[in-house]
């Protein structure tokens, strides 16, 4: 599987030249042009960038989840889910490096099999960084009214986080 | 966001004094802006790459025969963007990155979907329809085969890192329809209230 990984990636990338080859398009003459957006579309998102880093990277160092965490652990608890869990998955939506190393510090902790470590696993996997994705794609327009999308993203979230505590016994 | 950033500072600012952690966020001011300089410099490098590649997409068949077999699904998640073209070129590419587990290649075609998107929008201080869509399918995110996770496990020794693929397709599925699910009343309250106005 860690073999297929490794190949999934040069492969699209053969198949894509391969597709432009059998066509006759002048492919590196295509790839160049387009390449050139990349730099304007990356130097554009910057300010959105920091704003969100800035505002993230003070909560984090805040003490402010781990207040939150305090209140939910009792509750988390009660309905038989592990309170280790909780930490992650309020940092979960907000940093993705932070969760990582929230996660892998988990499954080394309890275990890669243990009910935590497949937890902490399939959190990881099932979503985005939220807050990420909801920064850099509405920095991409520049409008400033979002509509609440912050709502059905963050419900997704809390959905997927119970459905991994529910099937993970 | 001209809501939820100030709060967040201000809580965080007021938490960190009570807590003891001013030390702590004063760094953290200073290192997120390093953060963001090397999340730039990637980002260039990776934009760069997959813009390149999906532009030869583009100009190949191989996009016909992506669009065709996200049409219907698309058609349904997207109905406003449907005479968009460009957009919905960018729209498949941005689906079949996220589900192949490639994230390089899905934000910088989800980007220019969001700008071919606000070309056609009528009000561009607002997210339009098909945009709130956009946003909440990349947050959720549904991808086949979890690499960065399954490499994590593996690097911790785990006897079987490809067990946990089965518990993210459910958790993931289970996201996505309720993000699906939310997104669609979002967008019905809001025609609503535009035919009541």
């Amino acid at each position: 599987m860690i073999k297929f990984s490794a190949i999934i990636i040069p492969a699209i990338i053969a198949i894509i030249v391969l597709f432009g080859l059998v066509e006759k398009k002048k492919v590196y003459d295509l790839f160049c042009e387009g390449a050139k957006e990349g730099i304007g579309i990356a130097i554009s998102m910057f300010p959105t960038l920091i704003g969100i880093f800035l505002a993230i990277g003070m909560l984090r160092n805040s003490g402010t989840l781990d207040f939150i965490a305090n209140i939910f652990s009792p509750i988390i608890s009660k309905i038989n889910a592990p309170s280790e869990i909780v930490p992650l998955a309020l940092i979960k939506p907000i940093s993705g490096s932070a969760s990582m190393a929230l996660a892998t510090d988990l499954m080394t902790k309890f275990g890669t099999e243990t009910r935590i470590g497949m937890i902490a696993a399939t959190i990881m996997g099932a979503s985005e960084t939220t807050f990420y994705v909801i920064a850099v794609y509405m920095g991409a327009v520049k409008a400033k009214k979002s509509r609440g999308v912050i709502i059905p993203a963050i419900l997704a979230d809390i959905a997927s986080i119970v459905t991994a505590i529910c099937i993970i016994k | 966001m001209n809501f939820l950033w100030p709060i967040l500072i201000i809580i965080s600012f007021i938490i960190s004094l009570l807590s003891g952690n001013i030390d702590n966020v004063n760094n953290s001011i200073f290192s997120s802006v390093s953060d963001v300089i090397n999340l730039t410099l990637t980002l260039i490098g990776n934009m760069c790459l997959w813009c390149g590649l999906i532009k030869i997409i583009q100009e190949t068949k191989l996009m016909k025969i992506i669009k065709k077999a996200l049409q219907p699904i698309l058609n349904w998640l997207y109905p406003e963007a449907r005479s968009n073209k460009k957009a919905m070129e960018n729209i498949s590419i941005n689906m079949v990155s996220n589900i192949l587990g490639i994230g390089n290649a899905a934000t910088p075609a989800g980007i220019k979907a969001m700008q071919e998107l606000q070309e056609q929008n009528t009000n561009k201080e607002e997210l339009s329809n098909s945009m709130l869509t956009l946003i909440v399918l990349n947050t959720t995110s549904l991808q086949l085969i979890p690499t960065t996770i399954i490499a994590i496990r593996s690097s911790l020794g785990s006897a079987e890192p490809t067990n946990i693929i089965f518990p993210i397709w459910i958790s993931t599925i289970v996201g996505t329809l309720v993000g699906v699910t939310g997104v669609k009343i979002l967008c019905n309250i809001r025609k609503n209230k535009n035919i009541k106005k």
